[in-house]
């Protein structure tokens, strides 16, 4: 039986998709001679969608396997002949209503997340190995209120212990001491410099101990030490993880490939980077131009809103300059690449975008802040410890055991863990939401922001043209333009198919790039499009309009208008409350961002502003002790997102911006702008709450390891209660608005 | 006290078993995607782990 439970499947229809990318450029070979295709699957939520992608792509004949990973949407086939075309496998996904494009996944296909794997292991094992020593340490301390038990049975279970807590610790705390050597290794100490030297300090004690027969042991505290720091280790890594994954999918959605003609006239797909300067393109209507180039032939309308964050779309024909980036409209021209891509306006802008980020990842988590206090100071008290022990006359055995206790007490449990666990659920609380967090820190940051800088077009505005004199123009003349428009590619006319919605086109429709459409309906020729070509009276010809003339009729106007989002006025009011200054940045003409601005509530406003110009501003309010977020969509503001201090896209923005932001966020509310900072802000408060409840938790506990009054049941109970409530902390962040 | 002679290898024995089956889910992938193998419970078709 197939479970339908009827999933909303793939794509809007007519969507330009930026999917020239062929395939098979894309299909790996390993070593047994078998080919394999990884695939980026978008839209298939259940049991349904799984079993109709799966079962439609194995019965193709040739493919020996195929499957879907549903968390993380990624789609991987394998064959053995040669001369199989994978572009089959695309096509099955495409025709089954799913979106599918190809992957370029850095990771080969055999490589899994082993660090995951590894982690996940290591914290079993600390888990498995803390619960058995505990089985023998309970009767010890019992004991040793009981008093009922002999030396003898004692020193037994301490090297039962130590038979279970040995090994398991080695293999447990493999993570920190090689992170530890590698970092001693370069000259630098981290976190896990303190954590090994306790490790292999307790181990080394407790043998000695246990050897002659003594009292104490700290076999649990090695591993339960393990186990904690080994959760926060996962957690963090996966979150990691989850940010790579989301970078990776935004690089392969730009991985395209180009229908370049060779000098046989045959046009044969080629990966943009190898696109050198003089080769003929073909550039099919939905396409990126994909290197600079000049249009040879043909005529069509171009949406330039990457590059200058304009919408209107505009005519292009033969001798015009393209720059990378440009979405071509209407009609399918020829192009003749004028530049390589490395050297072609994208590239350039990426080039901005990773200069941006090489300045981000100069921040300085509050983490590793943290982290650098702290070594010194456990360092010094307990090296302090121990010259105190020596000179009241401890002897050198008493004087290292408690060093060793302030070393184990001070345990990072809770600051390994009040880091992570808080980014975990805040990111958590954050995806529900529709937002997608790319990095921890970028939590961080947020919670920092003085400045929010808007674009204007799709961030503020909706970013689609919306048809807005439905009420002047009779039903009958919408019944047949409706048709019509549904037959187009150009943006107005799908503006007002996606106004009336779905229902029958209107067939043998020619469409005429640059001017619009046309069919004969009932012996009449019916037009819609450009003024003069229409033939209406008036001929100053406005970009957000379309016109309609049916045979001898009078021409009617159909007009269109870039709206402000439904929340904007809303969340640009409650973010001016929470203290934050506002600005529009924007490519568009300064008219019109003007009165954008002012509709939207928002004083400060630049307009015609090009991308470079964007990113100087930034710098300009960084330099003035500004902590910006910038909220743009367009490649145009790519450079400003990565320059910003933290910066967030709409998920309709182009891909280059997405990859630049450290949010993305899905869906119609611009609302998520202020949610991301609440939660960044409440995130911030929750973390610095369990770096003072550590902070406090040391201060009880360390002047009781120094003056020698630790045993191990007490060091037991002080760690895994201050890990639990540091987790319960974090927890708590679900719950407030 | 004589029992702990046979507990105590029990208890190794039992946690040991449990480990090798732990070891056995992660490498045989079962962690990797959760939501996948929610719903491929619901399909007929024989499938089994990769």
């Amino acid at each position: 039986m197939d479970i339908d439970r009827g999933c909303p499947t793939g794509l809007e229809l007519a969507q330009p998709q930026s999917n020239a990318a062929d395939p098979r450029v894309f299909v790996r070979q390993n070593k047994a001679g078998h080919f394999s295709l990884e695939l980026l699957v978008r839209g298939a939520k259940c049991a349904g969608c799984l079993s109709k992608i799966e079962n439609g792509v194995k019965a193709i004949s040739g493919i020996e396997n195929a499957r879907l990973n549903l968390s993380t949407g990624r789609f991987t086939a394998d064959w053995a002949d040669t001369k199989f075309d994978p572009r089959q496998i695309v096509q099955t996904i495409v025709d089954l209503g799913y979106g599918a494009i190809p992957f370029q996944s850095q990771i080969g296909n055999s490589l899994q997340d082993k660090e995951a794997q590894n982690l996940l292991l290591a914290m079993t094992v600390a888990g498995v190995a803390m619960m058995f020593v505990m089985m023998f340490s309970q009767p010890i301390w019992m004991a040793a209120i009981y008093g009922e038990m002999g030396e003898g049975t004692r020193t037994l279970f301490h090297w039962l212990s130590a038979l279970v807590a040995l090994p398991a610790g080695l293999y447990a705390g493999m993570p920190f001491f090689s992170s530890a050597y590698n970092s001693l290794k370069k000259g630098h100490t981290n976190m896990d410099v303190p954590i090994s030297l306790a490790l292999i300090l307790t181990a080394a004690l407790s043998v000695y101990s246990t050897a002659k027969h003594g009292e104490h042991a700290f076999f649990d505290a090695i591993v339960m030490l393990e186990f904690f720091l080994l959760i926060g280790r996962y957690l963090d890594h996966r979150l990691r993880q989850k940010s790579r994954i989301a970078a990776q999918e935004l690089m392969a959605l730009q991985a395209v490939t180009a229908q370049r003609i060779g000098a046989n006239g045959e046009a044969t797909s080629v990966a943009v980077s190898n696109i050198a300067p003089n080769d003929l393109l073909i550039i099919l209507p939905g396409d990126r131009i994909p290197v600079d180039g000049i249009v040879e032939t043909g005529n069509s309308q171009a949406d330039f809103s990457m590059i200058n964050g304009e919408t209107a779309p505009v005519l292009i024909g033969v001798g015009q300059k393209l720059l990378a980036g440009v979405l071509n409209l209407s009609g399918s021209i020829t192009l003749r690449a004028s530049a390589k891509s490395d050297d072609s306006f994208l590239a350039e802008i990426a080039r901005l975008i990773e200069a941006g980020e090489q300045s981000k990842s100069q921040y300085v988590r509050l983490a590793d802040k943290a982290a650098a206090a702290y070594v010194p100071l456990v360092h010094g008290t307990a090296l302090l410890t121990f010259l105190g022990w020596l000179v009241v006359g401890g002897g050198f055995e008493q004087a290292i055991w408690n060093a060793c206790a302030v070393l184990i007490i001070t345990c990072p449990c809770a600051l390994g863990l009040a880091v992570p666990a808080v980014q975990v659920v805040a990111s958590g609380r954050l995806f529900k939401a529709g937002i997608l967090v790319k990095s921890g820190d970028a939590l961080e940051r947020l919670a920092a922001v003085t400045h929010i800088v808007f674009d204007k077009t799709g961030v503020l505005t909706s970013g689609q043209p919306k048809w807005t004199n439905r009420a002047e123009i009779a039903n009958e003349v919408i019944e047949i333009a409706v048709g019509l428009a549904r037959a187009s590619r150009h943006p107005l006319a799908r503006a007002l198919a996606r106004a009336i919605g779905p229902g029958p086109a209107i067939t043998g429709a020619n469409e005429v790039p640059g001017y619009g459409i046309e069919a004969t309906i009932g012996g009449n020729l019916v037009r819609m499009g450009r003024a003069e070509w229409v033939g209406a009276s008036q001929t100053t010809s406005n970009e957000s309009e379309l016109w309609f003339k049916n045979g001898g009729a009078t021409a009617i106007r159909f007009s269109f208008e870039d709206s402000l989002r439904a929340d904007t006025i809303a969340t640009i009011t409650a973010i001016k409350a929470m203290g934050i200054k506002v600005e529009v940045l924007s490519g568009d003409k300064l008219e019109v961002v003007e009165k954008t601005a002012k509709e939207a509530g928002i004083a400060e406003f630049r307009g015609a502003q090009s991308p470079f110009e964007k990113a100087a501003r930034l710098d300009e309010l960084a330099n003035n002790g500004a902590k910006v977020m910038m909220v743009g969509d367009g490649l145009n503001d790519a450079p400003a997102l990565a320059r910003a201090f933290v910066s967030m896209a709409p998920g309709a923005a182009a891909d280059a911006s997405q990859s630049a932001a450290d949010l993305v966020f899905q869906g119609e509310k611009l609302d998520a702008v202020r949610e991301a900072i609440v939660v960044g802000r409440l995130s911030k408060q929750r973390v610095l709450e369990n770096f003072w409840f550590s902070a406090i938790y040391n201060l009880v506990t360390v002047p009781l390891a120094v003056l020698g009054m630790v045993t191990p049941p007490i060091a037991a109970i002080a760690m895994s209660s201050s890990s639990i409530i540091v987790s319960l902390n974090a927890l708590r962040l679900h719950r407030y608005k | 006290m004589e029992s702990i002679i046979y507990l105590v290898p029990i208890a190794f024995g039992v946690a040991i078993v449990a480990l090798i089956a732990f070891y056995w889910t992660i490498k045989s992938r079962q962690y990797e995607d959760p939501k996948g193998d929610a719903e491929r419970i619901l399909m007929e078709n024989d499938d089994r782990p990769l």
